[in-house]
């Protein structure tokens, strides 16, 4: 009888599970094609993003360039014939490019075609011709045809990011001039060359002479005082927390609050930043150093909690070990504890000093904000750093910024990814196994 | 290296010793004298406080957080508690290896120079050599490292890593060894090999071993204490505890009752 009772609830208990099968299968199926679209979605909006920042951007690393031949006059640069420098730097060279292409384009212009005329090209035209006779003033007298760089305007057209159609509306060249740019197209003189202006130019008000070289010097100055700083202070932090406080309620309530920084609104933190680096300690508005000194801040949270975990990852038998050779607590940390845990520290460190290259907001209560054109020659001088400039330049009216913008963006994302892969590739080269 | 022991005298000595961790206590009124010169196995079940006495020899509880040893523990005489004494100086004088090997993850030669680096033991690289080649040879494995001294430590073998930690341990020239369950991680070849190094070495030094195995406190030691429950049950030669217990508690545990 038992015997029996027994059989048959093995046949039901293989009959029941059988039975549930399908449903945990179908379960199981919907739980991965769940993760599997969230995935796809999130991959979605990535692709998205990149591409729109790509499309609007990737003609930003370009420059269009029409082909003058123009004439060194002697009779505007130096009518007195004695090559003296000041009167060769303050010369009228705009006027050398405008007669060059009224010769080449409207043999008999009047003063108002002659203005649209020097529209279509840059100041930095007439620039490149000054640069050329300060560095020889023997071309004086002689003619050259240069590449010189296009407007704002007309390098939008010839992009094909502003309408080109002869009396369209809210045209941002005049009919006469789209009319030029034909001309200069079947001829060929104009035509898009990499731009080197955007990578070593500061910024200005007119885009096509905008670059983001300040920018660039702006961000490694402040990167630089960040690590400078965080990095010490960060790794002394997290050995002393880590390796030799006492654990009791003032050690408890300093790692409770080191946590919540890292929560903290990284704007709070530029507040913080203009009560006491500018207006205490009076250091320089808008420089690096004070920059710097705001974005170590905001690291430094980062850089001590994983400094502490890489710490914890060591294990306790290297400490045992050294300390029953008789190894001191400070030459333990120093010759085991603190040699292994690096590369954890140096991940968390590169990954906070990321954070800091991206981060605007703080940086713009500290005044970093301004228009800056020079490139600054030291952390005390005034400059702007990459995120704010993508800031500034994407609130500007003209056209030609859209794609300085996203070609800003670009580059920042690209030290980032340069960033993280460092980190990456540390962790990777250094991961031990016990 | 080390004068000659005169065997029997008292080297270290236990008297009225007790443990806390936190509100918990580890061990009760111990009284224990370890001769020099002899392996002295320390066996019991789990958790009866054999590895905490160990570990007060060199203070290595001074590590563990709400530790709290009162009573008198001394090495030749001079109490180990004793706030004057410098617990480095003690540790270099009182070696350890532990259970699971734990060898740096350094260069075979840098792991047995560090503790010689670290006292300044040696006045030149010629010196360091001599001594790092006499402390792997003592373990018995110069001959299986000699050609890959560069290499990393934890590239051996778990038995050569322990024989390595042992080599580390000897290379500071203590004059008492503690193990704590050397070869629970270890197969019964390394063990052999490892139990065999125990042999040899307390010509030279005093060796407090903590074991598991009854049958390796048999082979390797000259006496033997049984602890149970944070006591010290009884002490006596290691032939005498194992053929003629006079405890209860011990003879339960020899023969396998409980533990």
């Amino acid at each position: 009888m038992t015997e029996m009772t027994e059989i048959t609830s093995a046949v039901r208990t293989a009959e029941t599970v059988a039975a549930r099968l399908n449903r945990r299968y179908a379960a199981e199926r919907r739980f991965r094609l769940l993760g599997l679209a969230s995935i796809v979605l999130s991959a979605g909006f990535l692709v998205l993003l990149l591409g729109t920042v790509i499309a609007k951007g990737w003609t930003g690393f370009l420059q269009t360039q029409i082909a003058v031949e123009v004439a060194f006059d002697p009779q505007v640069i130096d009518p007195d014939g004695n090559r003296a420098p000041e009167v060769l730097d303050t010369a009228d060279y705009p006027a050398l490019v405008r007669n060059a292409l009224a010769a080449r384009l409207a043999p008999d212009a009047d003063r108002g075609t002659r203005r649209d005329l020097s529209a279509m090209v840059s100041t930095m035209g007439a620039e490149q011709m000054r640069r050329m006779v300060a560095a020889n003033p023997s071309v004086i007298g002689g003619r050259a045809t240069l590449w010189l760089p296009a407007s704002d305007k007309l390098d939008m057209v010839y992009k094909g990011q502003a309408p080109r159609e002869v009396g369209a509306d809210g045209n941002a060249l005049s009919d006469r001039q789209l009319g030029w740019l034909a001309e200069l197209e079947k001829t060929g003189q104009i035509r898009k060359a990499f731009n080197v202006q955007f990578f070593t130019g500061g910024d200005s008000r007119a885009p096509e002479q905008a670059g983001i070289w300040g920018a660039v010097v702006g961000s490694f100055f402040s990167l630089a005082v960040t690590l400078l700083i965080s990095f010490p202070l960060g790794v002394a932090t997290a050995v002393y927390l880590e390796e030799f406080a006492p654990k009791n309620r003032w050690t408890d309530l300093i790692e409770v609050n080191i946590n919540n920084l890292a929560a903290v609104p990284s704007v709070v933190f530029g507040l913080l930043g203009l009560a006491v680096f500018l207006n205490v300690f009076h250091l320089p508005r808008s420089s690096p150093v004070a920059g710097g000194l705001v974005l170590a801040l905001i690291c430094l949270p980062t850089i001590i909690i994983a400094g502490r975990a890489a710490l914890k990852a060591v294990p306790p038998s290297i400490r045992q070990a050294a300390a029953g050779l008789g190894a001191s607590p400070l030459q333990i940390v120093a010759h085991h504890v603190l040699p292994l845990a690096m590369p954890g520290m140096l991940t968390g460190t590169i990954l906070g000093m990321a954070r800091a290259l991206g981060e605007t907001a703080p940086l713009l209560m500290i005044g970093m904000v301004a228009f800056i054109v020079d490139i600054p020659k030291s952390p005390l001088d005034p400059s702007a750093v990459l995120p704010v400039q993508i800031y500034l330049w994407a609130g500007s009216s003209e056209r030609a910024f859209v794609e300085k913008t996203s070609a800003a963006i670009m580059v920042l994302l690209l030290f980032l990814v340069a960033m993280n892969m460092a980190a990456i590739m540390l962790r990777k080269k250094f991961e031990r196994r016990w | 290296m080390n004068q000659f022991i005169p065997r029997g005298t008292s080297k270290i000595s236990a008297r009225g010793l007790n443990v806390h961790y936190g509100d918990k206590q580890a061990l009760h009124d111990i009284d224990l004298d370890i001769p020099a010169g002899e392996v002295t196995a320390l066996i019991g079940p789990s958790g009866c406080g054999k590895s905490t006495f160990l570990r007060c020899i060199n203070r290595m509880n001074d590590m563990v957080d709400g530790a709290k040893v009162t009573g008198s523990l001394t090495l030749d005489g001079s109490d180990v508690y004793d706030r004057q004494l410098d617990v480095v100086q003690l540790r270099a004088r009182v070696g350890m290896v532990f259970q699971k090997p734990n060898p740096f993850p350094k260069s075979i030669y840098d792991n047995v120079a560090y503790g010689p680096r670290i006292h300044g033991l040696a006045r030149d690289q010629a010196e360091l050599d001599e001594i790092v080649m006499n402390s792997l040879e003592k373990a018995g494995l110069l001959a299986e490292v000699e050609s890959r001294l560069s290499e990393s430590g934890t590239s051996l073998s778990g038995g050569q890593q322990q024989r390595l930690c042992i080599a580390r341990a000897i290379a500071v020239a203590p004059e008492v060894i503690l193990m704590d369950e050397p070869c629970s991680a270890l197969d019964p070849i390394a063990t052999a090999k490892v139990e065999e190094l125990i042999d040899e070495l307390r010509d030279n030094y005093t060796i407090v071993i903590v074991t598991h195995s009854m049958q390796q406190a048999a082979r390797v030691s000259q006496r033997t204490a049984f602890f149970h429950l944070g006591k010290l049950i009884e002490v006596g030669g290691t032939e005498e505890i194992f053929t003629n217990p006079r405890e209860p508690l011990t003879q339960g545990y020899i023969t396998g009752r409980f533990g």
